[in-house]
């Protein structure tokens, strides 16, 4: 019987597993983590209806409950090879040897590492936060100054670490948008006399109900936007922020205080992506993310025949895309397992 | 306004991009290229030294120039200090240093009137 | 009586007459081109030669001379082989023209002979004749020539074959240029043939030119070959004389002339005048510049190195883009074998085109600053990089010192971003607001974070106060024991930033700091050494994508030695590096120091 072998067991790894499984292949799923879901274990509600990502991941996990499915947890694969027969050996960092026809890639995203944009003084200024750690707020509903204050006044920072030459980052990572627009909502919810404010460059609202989201962020929420980019933070005595933008709508530059403020931080190719690359010779887009063959029609193969790619190791992209581009990726394994 | 016997010409509100002249963007736009990358997030004018202390935009003038209108240009530009803290914030590696000198550049030695 | 008849002898023939007018003819066009240059100096800078003419300066001029116009001593340590090249020509020559001088002299008893008399010696001089030494005489001329020969060797390998000198690239040639070196090589071989001929047919010499002369009799029709040989060695010498001055040999006698400047204290100021024109021409075109220039090394651009820009100065081509297209780092000019003030050069080439009126930044308001013993000017850099400011505070507070911090919110630019442009006028009108801002600080040492800022405070502020860029703040601070630091468990490596290191020669001061910071790995970058960021303000021309190229593989030399962070001293080395260091962390000297 044909096996399949994934690496990265997040929500892309899981749902190709369980597509795969239903099919009849067999599955060996490999996750670096001691559980699955990936970044989606960071993540407290989704957008845009707010379902729980718990909820979510919970359902991900039932699947991978399937005879045909075998979970690595907290391994690695060192050197995987193609031998003569066209199989794929991946050694396990526990010494074990798995054998399959074919590959899939999940290794997903990395998050930027929003010290690299110093000037917003993360890691500098103590009430600066990275959206992934809101998350991590929301899931214990306080959101709080590090003095225990309540924030009267909170700026969300649009595209930190993307659409950026100055990180080398030229791609958009086209959740923050959205994911601004959500955290700014949740945080209306927790701080209803808080003024919040989102800085950004575009607002890219590409998915279903996101515009809608949008507009009720602004009617019904009372969020404020802002066009233009933060160019410096300092913090003063009592450790509020002082910004500095240009309200580029009315073309004058905008100095305004803040109590806390939410770097919305893009995403990276991860680590994992760059070391499978680096051991199959695959492909790398510029922006760093595995190359698909083709953006259209063969989206989930790479330059390597019998390897697949799935989810945001190829692309950034938000939970819809990534689940679809699974099942995609399983349809177009099964067919080359067909063909072999 | 200038006067012309009694009937009075008011400056246009809006950008004659037809009538205006665009020497100088065409001009800029082929010695720094990087200047077409500009989405106007006003980055640059945010930090600026100079915009920090006064009515100085960057961000405005050359997008004014790209449509003709060289008029802010002529007058706001000698603001600049040059610092170049612009082209260490602009996220798309706009030259904006060297844009600002080739304007000045272009004032200088070829723009007429 | 023998004796007496010969040395009232006349000794010419027509032959010398092309090395005659040609030594007159470039004798007296160096009399007047070096007049007209020097007198276009400054008054102050010609007042600074009058006063050191007649000093130990002087003295000290010759001895330079003699170690690097003739020994080439800083191109050996450089490059041995390019060394030892140089050295031939310029050394050999020289001996050459000496010891046969001395032998003529030896000779002829009398002091008063032509000046050829000595270069066609062999021709005048009959060899059965014999005088004091005259055999070791032969055998050292001998001797000196076969090093000069070698020397061409090596130079003609050189031009064919450049890697064996460890260069990458040899200088390009136009026309007129491979013209007079063709001329240049040809002389030595040329005298070694006509000595040789005339050894043939009369004897006299030694182990070169005599075997030589034996061997070639041999074969070949000596009788007839001897005297044209003559004529051509003079031929070329005259011809040589000649090209030079339009040539890059006008070097030789200018890079003498430039040292006795040099340490007459004569300096290159903002205009380009006399003085950078004997500098332009004192480059001997070695092409160490080349080698060492990070636009060649990570972008591939070969025709704005000094070398280059130099040349197209000298042959009076366009040079307006070369003016700008460099990052003034000035490893070029830590490394010229002849010193010349490269970045202050290219800089007095780019255009001053602001112009400055009284509304010239008069928007700038009066200064309100706290005065205080300190004065704290982080820079307009430094407020993209917070992590600096904040440690510095913290270092003033943890030392209790009473300090202001002048450019907290409104501070304006230090003025050298204009300079670098060629703004010189403009950056003044900055520069006296800063002033004001200064003085109304009452500080007694004022203390900066950017090396861009401090090399400019050091040099062109004029300041009556002590400047220190924050590296010498905390060296001071720790040794006067108000700074306790404990080093931290880190492997770091510095990379010392242009302006600070080369630029104003703060080189020990953040060496020690780091040292006792954490565990500094030596590396061949260290001191003055070190590499550019590429993230300069003084190129242009260049764009992004190729300072992040600059960027990248600076980092990549750092990483080489596997440090754990990379530090720096300069907000804007630091955001650069930042930019391509994704494995390796890089770190201000002010933030170790903070957290020790």
């Amino acid at each position: 019987m044909a096996k399949v072998i994934i690496i990265g067991g997040g929500p892309a790894g899981c749902e190709a597993a369980h597509q795969l499984a239903n099919q009849g292949i067999d599955v060996e799923l490999v996750e670096k983590n001691n559980e699955t879901g990936g970044n989606l274990n960071n993540w407290y509600q989704l957008f845009p209806d707010r379902k729980s990502a718990k909820d979510l991941n919970d359902i991900l996990k039932q699947n991978l409950n399937h005879p045909k499915i075998q979970l690595h947890l907290g391994m690695e694969p060192r050197k995987i090879e193609k031998n003569k027969e066209g199989k794929f050996l991946v050694p396990l960092s526990d010494g074990s040897l798995l054998e399959g026809d074919s590959l899939l890639i999940s290794t997903g995203f990395k998050i930027f590492d929003a010290r690299r944009k110093e000037e917003y003084g993360y890691g500098i200024y103590e009430n600066v936060i990275t959206s992934v750690e809101l998350e991590n707020m929301f899931y214990n509903h306080s959101i709080q100054m590090v003095n225990g204050n309540t924030p009267k006044r909170i700026g969300i920072i649009h595209c930190v670490g993307s659409r950026d030459e100055k990180v080398c980052n030229y791609h958009c990572s086209k959740l923050c948008c959205i994911t601004g627009v959500k955290q700014a909502i949740e945080l209306r919810e927790l701080l209803p006399d808080t003024e919040i404010f989102c800085f950004y460059m575009d607002m890219r609202m590409f998915g279903p109900g996101y515009e809608e989201m949008y507009r009720e962020a602004q009617e019904k929420y009372n969020i404020k936007f802002v066009r233009g980019r933060l160019s410096e933070a300092a913090e003063n005595l009592n450790k509020q922020l002082q910004i500095k933008v240009e309200d580029t709508l009315v073309g004058k530059p905008l100095r305004m205080t803040l109590d806390m403020m939410i770097l919305l931080v893009g995403m990276e190719s991860s680590e994992g992506s760059r070391q499978m690359a680096d051991t199959l010779g695959l492909n790398l887009a510029p922006n760093g993310f595995i190359k698909s063959q083709d953006p259209h029609y063969r989206n989930n193969n790479t330059n390597v025949e019998g390897v697949f790619v799935a989810g945001c190791g190829s692309a950034p992209m938000n939970l819809t895309d990534t689940l679809a581009d699974a099942r995609s990726a399983a349809m177009s394994i099964m067919e080359y397992i067909k063909r072999i | 306004m200038i006067n012309f016997w009694g009937y009075s010409i008011s400056e246009t509100r809006s950008i004659n991009y037809d009538t205006n002249d665009k020497s100088m963007t065409e001009y800029i736009a082929r010695v720094v290229p990087s200047s077409k990358l500009c989405i106007g997030c006003g980055g640059c004018t945010a930090g600026c030294t100079a915009g920090n202390l006064t009515n100085f935009n960057i961000r405005k003038i050359q997008m004014l120039m790209k449509r003709g209108e060289n008029k802010e240009a002529k007058e706001q530009l000698q603001k600049c200090m040059l610092c170049g803290k612009c082209m260490l914030v602009c996220p798309r590696g706009v030259e904006t240093r060297k844009m600002i000198l080739e304007m000045l550049n272009y004032i200088k030695t070829k723009l007429k009137s | 009586m023998q004796q007496y008849e010969y040395t009232n002898k006349i000794y010419y023939d027509h032959f010398v007459l092309p090395f005659t007018i040609g030594l007159v003819v470039l004798l007296g066009y160096l009399c007047v081109k070096y007049y007209k240059w020097i007198k276009s100096f400054p008054k102050e800078e010609r007042k600074k030669i009058r006063k050191g003419l007649f000093s130990f300066k002087t003295i000290r001029s010759g001895w330079e001379i003699f170690r690097e116009s003739l020994l080439h001593h800083n191109i050996f340590k450089t490059n041995p082989m390019l060394g030892y090249m140089h050295m031939t020509f310029a050394f050999g020559w020289f001996l050459l023209i000496v010891v046969g001088k001395i032998e003529s002299m030896v000779y002829h008893t009398s002091a008063f002979n032509p000046p050829y008399f000595a270069i066609f010696f062999r021709y005048f001089h009959p060899a059965k004749e014999t005088f004091p030494h005259s055999e070791f005489f032969a055998f050292l001329m001998d001797l000196i020539l076969t090093f000069l020969l070698i020397g061409i060797l090596l130079a003609v390998t050189k031009r064919f074959c450049s890697r064996i000198f460890g260069m990458k690239k040899t200088t390009k040639q136009r026309a007129y240029d491979l013209l007079i070196l063709t001329v240049l090589w040809l002389i030595f071989p040329v005298r070694f043939l006509a000595e040789s001929f005339t050894s043939g047919l009369n004897g006299g010499g030694s182990f070169l030119t005599h075997n030589a002369g034996n061997f070639f009799s041999g074969f070949l029709p000596l009788e007839s070959l001897s005297y044209p040989a003559w004529w051509l060695y003079s031929s070329l010498l005259g011809l040589f004389f000649l090209l030079l001055p339009f040539s890059r040999y006008m070097h030789i006698p200018t890079e003498m002339v430039y040292i006795f400047l040099k340490n007459w204290g004569v300096k290159q100021g903002k205009e380009y005048n006399g003085f950078s024109e004997i500098q332009v021409n004192s480059c001997s075109r070695c092409g160490i510049c080349i080698n060492t220039c990070q636009l060649n090394t990570s972008c591939n651009i070969n025709d704005t190195q000094p070398v280059y820009f130099f040349r197209r100065l000298r042959n009076h081509e366009e040079y307006a883009q070369q003016a700008e297209d460099c990052l003034m780092c000035g490893r070029c000019e830590n490394s010229c074998p002849v010193g010349i003030n490269l970045n202050a050069i290219r800089q007095s080439k780019r255009p001053d085109i602001l112009r400055v009126t009284k509304d010239t930044y008069a928007y700038v308001p009066q200064p309100e600053v706290k005065p205080a013993k300190v004065a704290y000017f982080a820079g307009c850099m430094s407020h993209l990089t917070p992590g600096i400011i904040k440690s510095m505070l913290q270092i003033f507070e943890k030392t209790k010192a009473d300090y202001t911090f002048i450019d907290e919110k409104a501070g304006v630019c230090c003025g050298r971003p204009l300079a670098l442009s060629g703004n010189w006028k403009a950056a003044q009108v900055v520069m006296d607001k800063n002033l004001q801002m200064i003085d109304a600080s009452q500080a007694d040492i004022l203390v900066t974070s950017c090396p861009i800022c401090y090399k400019t405070f050091k040099e062109d502020y004029l300041l009556n106060i002590k400047v220190m860029h924050h590296t010498e703040y905390i060296d001071m601070l720790i040794r006067e024991g108000k700074l306790k630091v404990n080093a931290l468990d880190l492997k770091t490596v510095f990379h010392n930033p242009c302006e600070l290191g080369r630029g104003c020669g703060v080189v020990e001061a953040p060496e020690s700091v780091l040292k006792q910071v954490s565990q500094k790995i030596p590396t061949v970058y260290d001191g003055k050494k070190s590499l550019c960021c590429g993230g300069s303000l003084a190129n242009t021309v260049i764009d992004a994508t190729q300072k992040t190229k600059i960027s990248s593989d600076t980092v990549k030399a750092y990483a080489a030695y596997q440090p754990d962070i990379i530090v720096t001293a300069c907000p804007l080395c630091k955001k650069t590096l930042g930019k391509t260091s994704l494995e390796i962390p890089v770190k201000d000297i002010a933030e170790l120091v903070a957290e020790a």
